[in-house]
């Protein structure tokens, strides 16, 4: 490696570090994204003029790069905020797949007896990096609905899925030892997409940000493995940050869930709801419906109303709605805040972005911690197509699979008003007990359009 | 082990040590933006795929090279295009209390009264 490059590196790598911590704090955010983009163009202006192209060589970079661009920053421009988990799981997926490759070419390269150092990154950077990117694929599947967001069970499962880890390493060791022939590496790499399909499979949707986070962990550490095999120093830093970043990133997510990442990854959940505790409570009680105009008259005589969005607001793109309906109650002297559950949404922060997109003021958007507490002095809570995030039973009941979950405590305002297409549970599959609570009432329909009524009656009173 | 490797190794360990510490104190808010910008980042196979690509001279790598740097473009671009998307709506915020309804026009405010 020459000077030049190993300083070229070695600028982008602080720029990458720089980035992220910039990432971290609100005003800086954009800036750090923007100064990790310099990093990342830093070390490829660095890499490709010293390279000595074949003709071939050439010709496939240029073409991959010509035909990969634009498909990366038209679907990034045009998905929509809600489709955004499902986006950065395939960039994730894409980028595990490439790193699986590298290894997978110089392996070929190296004949029948590579050395250790190289050969041990290699399958490595194969096995990971394989299992990110079908892991990735089905976890785009789920939030996509191409696939069901229910977590898929059989019996024996684990067992399946022991064996085929089991057979991994098997693999990995006949090529570390007896020989790299590439047919055994090639079946490495297919088994290693075997496992990425099969341990997402059994995984909920609503934990898909966990696995999501997971994968992009992988995959760095897959990026990592391929610097080991290629020598460079730029993707063993890189990729190392990503790793470990993203695996305390996942640690935090599942914190908010209230769960350890054992307990999301490996099916306790999943078995809950597959079994028949789930919905069947819901017989004998009875809820209370409004029309929008009840609501709507609460609403204007409230003097605080907190609104509780959730993935159905998302999904309704009912946000606008929602931030017309607080700028109208704010204008009658109602005080309006947003109650902002860690997990709301799909991810982590998923719902202050809807909401930013909304121009709602970011200091009406409220976390858990910081309201609270409010929720007994507040007139109205409106749940906005939040289910889980509401639901009692992680508080009260030890059996349930939600049991421990931090949730927002809208149970303790003076009314609860439910906005929800049906009475079906929510991500998790459980029953809310909220639902049934005297203080409740329910306006069913599409969120958008129940909020629009709701502007409309605020207004006509 | 040979020196290189242990320089490699030591880069490795040091930076597992800056991954966790640069991000620990993150807000909820940022992690999915984070997750994006990370995601971005790891992008940087690009570097790799370009230089197994470089030498490609036969069809099997060819194919290999062309489909890595394929994937690894779309990582890159789409990962850093997306986590700015997501990072611009933090920015349109803070509108004054009195501004009119019209959409638009509370963005072109707030984007200028910072």
């Amino acid at each position: 490696m020459s000077l030049a490059i190993s300083l070229a590196y070695l600028v982008a790598a602080v720029l990458f570090i720089l980035g992220l911590r910039q990432l971290s704090s609100p005003r800086g955010a954009r800036r750090g994204n923007q100064t990790a983009a310099v990093g990342m163009v830093i070390a490829l202006g660095a890499t490709i003029p010293l390279l000595h192209f074949t003709t071939a060589g050439l010709v496939i970079v240029l073409i991959g790069i010509a035909i990969g661009a634009p498909i990366g920053a038209l679907t990034a421009r045009r998905v929509h905020m809600t489709a955004m988990p499902q986006m950065v799981a395939i960039f994730n997926g894409v980028g595990g797949g490439a790193a699986a490759l590298v290894a997978v070419t110089e392996l070929l390269d190296q004949g029948m007896h590579p050395a250790f150092a190289l050969a041990f990154p290699s399958v490595l950077s194969i096995v990971i990096g394989g299992v990110s990117f079908a892991g990735s694929v089905v976890a785009f599947s789920k939030l996509q609905g191409l696939l069901t967001g229910t977590p898929m069970t059989y019996p024996g499962q684990q067992v399946v899925n022991g064996l085929i880890a089991l057979a991994i390493i098997a693999l990995a060791v006949a090529v570390l030892t007896a020989g790299s022939v590439p047919a055994f590496f090639v079946a490495l790499l297919i088994l290693a997409l075997v496992l990425g399909v099969a341990f997402v499979l059994p995984i909920g949707g609503a934990d898909m940000p966990v696995v999501i986070s997971l994968l992009n962990a992988f995959t760095g550490l897959a990026v990592a493995a391929s610097g080991f095999v290629l020598n460079n120093f730029a993707l063993i830093v890189a990729g190392t940050l990503v790793g470990a970043s993203g695996t305390l990133l996942t640690k935090l997510m599942s914190d908010a869930m209230g769960r350890s990442l054992a307990n999301v990854l490996f099916g306790a959940f999943g078995q809950v709801v597959a079994g028949p505790a789930g919905v069947a409570g819901a017989e004998g009680k009875s809820v209370r419906s409004g029309s929008p105009e009840d609501v709507g008259t609460m609403l204007a005589y409230a003097r605080k109303v907190i609104i509780v969005p959730g993935y159905g607001l998302a999904v309704a793109q009912a946000q606008h709605a929602a931030r017309e309906l607080a700028d109208e109650l704010e204008r009658r002297g109602v005080d309006v805040e947003y109650a902002i559950h860690p997990v709301a949404g799909r991810m982590p922060g998923h719902m202050n972005v809807l909401l930013a997109e909304a121009n709602v003021p970011y200091e009406q958007l409220k976390e858990m911690d910081e309201i609270n507490d409010e929720f007994k002095f507040t007139d109205v809570a409106l749940v906005v197509g939040a289910n889980d995030v509401v639901n009692p039973a992680a508080r009260n009941t030890p059996g349930s699979p939600i049991y421990g979950m931090p949730i927002l405590n809208a149970d303790e305002a003076k009314n609860i008003v439910f906005m929800k297409r049906s009475m079906r549970p929510g991500f998790a599959g459980i029953d809310n007990e909220l639902l049934y609570d005297p203080k409740t009432i329910m306006l069913f329909g599409d969120a958008k359009d129940s909020l629009t009524k709701l502007v409309a009656a605020v207004k006509a009173v | 082990m040979s020196s290189e490797l242990l320089n490699e190794f030591t880069f490795f360990v040091l930076a597992i040590f800056v991954g966790i510490e640069v991000i620990s104190k993150v807000p909820t808010i940022l992690h999915t933006p984070l997750m994006s910008g990370t995601n971005a980042i790891h992008g940087i196979i690009l570097v790799g795929a370009i230089v197994i690509a470089a030498s490609a001279n036969d069809p099997l790598h060819i194919v290999l090279g062309l489909v890595a740097v394929t994937l690894a473009t779309i990582n890159v671009v789409g990962g850093f295009v997306v986590t700015d998307r997501m990072l611009e709506m933090f920015r349109a915020r803070r509108p004054t209390r009195a501004a009119p309804e019209v959409p638009g026009e509370r963005l072109r405010q707030s984007g200028s009264a910072k």
